[in-house]
């Protein structure tokens, strides 16, 4: 393969110094984490160098690490993939926990708008910029963010089981 | 003719004399409707590509008389709900529901349908009993299409035996008054 | 009407405002779907009409939102499948084998050959099935009922060869960690002898049908073109991508489930238009049949349908009744108890419609710390308002057909 990990590396840490850590390729995709200020920053610079060329946002999604500290409770994950080169790359993001906001890459890829708002949806990450960022799956009038570890998956309202027939009074309140 | 495979449907009980023939009037109304029902196919998900396969070719649905397949709730008699209904579809199948004229039925397809099937979530209705009443249910996930053929000939039945009263009658005012459906 | 659907401070409301036409003639507000029949499947769109031309469109999605990746969250990794099954419920088989290609990679497990054949005939069949309803509703879409109900049997003859595999017709649930629940039956072999003798003649038939067919061509020719770039910016993959003009297809891209062993042609269209992607749909599904032909002939012998890996892969029935061992391994398995690497990792695989993706992270525990499916239809579902913008409303319904969007994967 035409493109090494080592030169993205070296590029991404030329170009951005310490911001951006953890390089790690012991999986199958190359995966580095980015601060949250500067990820726009990453991204555009990822599509647009003329070595690295990764053109196509394949994913992005978010994940809630409650356990975390404080800065560190949600991450945004970004996976971007060069078609010339067919290398992937793996961008993790972390974000505060009572205040999860990140910039928007939707003006960069035309795909993140709904993905953006997909994640927005699940966990309440606030994307700054983003042309309409609403609720995409669930109802507008919902007010929590269902894929928060603490939200319980279960309809709370349900009549139709009681717990006591089926041994989970413990968990399920 | 007299060898076509042709089933004709059996005729009520009734009396026979010369040039006529005597019987309920429940009867013969539960047999016309029993065998043309027009079925509004309401598919969300994965049942409705068996319904699909219910009404193509290898199964042909239109043998039991429901061969027009009505997408106008106006015009239809058995509303087929297949598929899952989340909280955000509920208030349109109500709506769609209320739409239709009397008599209707309903046949909850699927285990999504009838119960919330897997998909025990906080988006996902726990059955569509919920919000409007059924009148049979299928299980399956998804059912086979001889399972919905199955369920739309327990509904001939269940039309066939139907007093043309049904519908006036306090208890199905009652328990149309219990999902607030005026 | 238009009171009804939208609050005052909607943006159409002051595009009907500002607009004069010349002929005196307003503006409508269409609502299309979500139970609308023409659209197969709950998409709402909120159309801004002049005449019977799309001017501008609001899509509203989440109508069977189902929390798949909620649920994933709270269950081992045996009983995720199901959940798969349900996403692109046209093509079943290739969610379910794309899931236990994840979890093979994240457990380092080597699958024999013979089990990766297997898995690329059954998701090739299930390929075919995926373009072959696409097709023939878009026929219907265009009016043309005879080649849905023809090609329809043969759906039929598919779901029959899954029977004889799992049991299952529709919604699948295939497969196990390292292979299959149970060797192919020579009664499935038969059966996809019948299939790939008797199929061709009739899809030879229904493309006859179609490809030279006056009307059809003036109703999809140029209709809800997009070019290569624009795709790619709307994230695109699979046939919708391919009908553009870009050859991108994961099974050559990330050769998996040895794929790299099968002479086939990815075939692209040019313009990205409806008649393309129908094109292309209809020209992979020769190359599907040509890789099932391929599969067997190269079939190595034996009866080996999975990996040795008593720690993941369920122990034979029989033996879980009579034998102790092998029911603590199978109860273990079952409700999760096995070990799995603390990883973080993404399995692609060429679904019916695109790029089907497993992000998977583990904490080492018996359920997913989170798992996000790369859902193709989710992401270019978004480029549909874009590319309706301009046309007739007729020719929107078309375009949806073609674009082949289930709603049980754009939802989750």
């Amino acid at each position: 393969m035409a493109l090494e990990t080592t030169e993205i590396q070296e590029k991404l840490i030329e170009t951005f110094g310490s911001k951006v850590l953890a390089f790690n390729q012991d999986r199958d995709i190359f995966s580095l984490e980015a601060d949250s200020d500067i990820i726009t920053a990453v991204v555009l610079f990822l599509k647009n160098d003329p070595a690295l060329r990764f053109h196509f946002l394949t994913d992005l999604c978010g994940v809630h690490y409650p356990d975390n500290e404080e800065n560190k409770q949600f991450a945004v994950v970004y996976h971007l993939h060069n078609w010339y080169e067919n290398k992937r790359i793996r961008i993790k993001s972390f974000i505060n926990g009572s205040k999860p906001e990140i910039k928007t890459i939707s003006n960069i890829f035309l795909c993140a708008n709904w993905m953006e708002r997909e994640t927005y949806d699940f966990f309440g990450i606030n994307f700054i910029g983003h042309p309409q960022l609403k609720r995409i799956l669930n109802m507008d009038e919902m007010i929590s963010f269902p894929m928060r570890k603490e939200f319980p998956m279960e309809d709370s309202g349900r009549t139709d089981k009681d717990d006591r027939y089926f041994g989970r009074t413990t968990i399920n309140q | 003719m007299s060898d076509s495979k042709i089933n004709m449907v059996a005729p009520p009980e009734g009396v026979v004399g010369e040039g006529f023939f005597a019987t309920k009037l429940n009867d013969v109304v539960g047999l016309a409707r029993a065998n043309s029902l027009w079925p509004l196919p309401f598919a969300t998900s994965c049942c409705g590509i068996e319904f699909m396969a219910t009404m193509a070719s290898h199964y042909d649905l239109a043998r039991f008389g429901s061969e027009r397949v009505s997408f106008s709730p106006r015009q239809a008699d058995m509303l087929l709900v297949m598929g899952t209904i989340s909280k955000k579809m509920a208030p349109i199948l109500r709506q769609v529901y209320e739409q239709m004229a009397e008599p209707r039925w309903v046949i909850a397809v699927g285990a999504c349908a009838s119960s919330g099937g897997v998909f025990d979530t906080y988006s996902v209705l726990q059955g569509i009993d919920k919000v409007i009443p059924v009148d049979v249910y299928v299980p399956g996930c998804p059912p086979r299409p001889e399972q919905i053929v199955d369920g739309v000939m327990k509904l001939q039945e269940l039309v066939r035996s139907e007093s043309v009263r049904r519908r006036s009658s306090p208890e199905y005012q009652e328990l149309l008054a219990s999902y607030n459906i005026q | 009407m238009s009171e009804l659907l939208l609050p005052p401070e909607h943006r159409y409301a002051k595009i009907i405002k500002e607009r004069h036409n010349e002929d005196g003639s307003e503006l409508s507000i269409l609502n299309l779907g979500p139970t609308h029949p023409a659209t197969h499947g709950i998409f709402q769109n909120i159309l801004l009409m002049d005449g019977e031309k799309i001017l501008e469109a609001e899509p509203t999605i989440g109508y069977i939102h189902r929390a798949f990746e909620k649920i994933a969250e709270n269950r081992p990794f045996y009983q995720i499948t199901p959940l798969t099954d349900r996403m692109n419920y046209c093509s079943s088989p290739i969610n379910n084998m794309g899931w236990w290609m994840t979890l093979e990679k994240l457990l380092d497990i080597k699958v024999p050959k013979r089990v990766d054949y297997l898995r690329v005939i059954v998701m090739e069949l299930a390929r075919i099935t995926d373009h072959l309803i696409c097709n023939s509703i878009l026929g219907v879409d265009t009016g043309a009922y005879t080649g849905f109900l023809y090609v329809f049997q043969f759906r039929e003859k598919v779901y029959e060869i899954y029977e004889e595999i799992c049991g299952a017709r529709l919604t699948t649930n295939m497969g196990r960690i390292g292979g299959f629940e149970r060797d192919w039956s020579p009664e499935a072999f038969r059966k996809l002898d019948v299939f790939l003798k008797e199929f061709p003649i009739a899809w030879k038939e229904f493309e006859n049908l179609f490809e030279r067919n006056r009307i059809f061509i003036d109703r999809t020719v140029n209709v809800g073109a997009i070019s290569a770039e624009k795709a790619m910016a709307y994230g695109f993959t699979g046939p919708n991508l391919r009908a553009a003009g870009v050859d991108y297809d994961v099974r050559v891209a990330q050769p998996y489930s040895s794929y790299e062993d099968f002479d086939f042609i990815v075939p692209v269209g040019k313009s990205g238009d409806t008649y393309d992607r129908f094109c292309v749909r209809n020209a992979e599904v020769w190359e599907s049949l040509s890789i099932i032909r391929q599969a067997l002939d190269k079939m190595p012998v034996g009866n080996e349908y999975h990996a040795e890996v008593p720690e993941y892969y369920l122990p034979p029935k029989e033996d879980v009744y009579h034998n102790m061992e092998s029911l603590i391994y199978h109860f273990k398995i079952v409700m999760g108890e096995v070990p799995v690497p603390v990883a973080e990792i993404y399995h692609p695989v060429e679904g019916g419609n695109g790029e089907l993706g497993f992000y998977l992270v583990t904490d080492g525990s018996r359920t997913p710390y989170r798992l996000h499916f790369r859902r193709p239809c989710f992401i270019y579902y978004q480029a549909y308002p874009d590319m309706i913008k301009g046309s007739m409303l007729s020719d929107a319904i078309v375009i949806l057909s073609s674009l082949n969007v289930i709603a049980g994967e754009l939802d989750a």
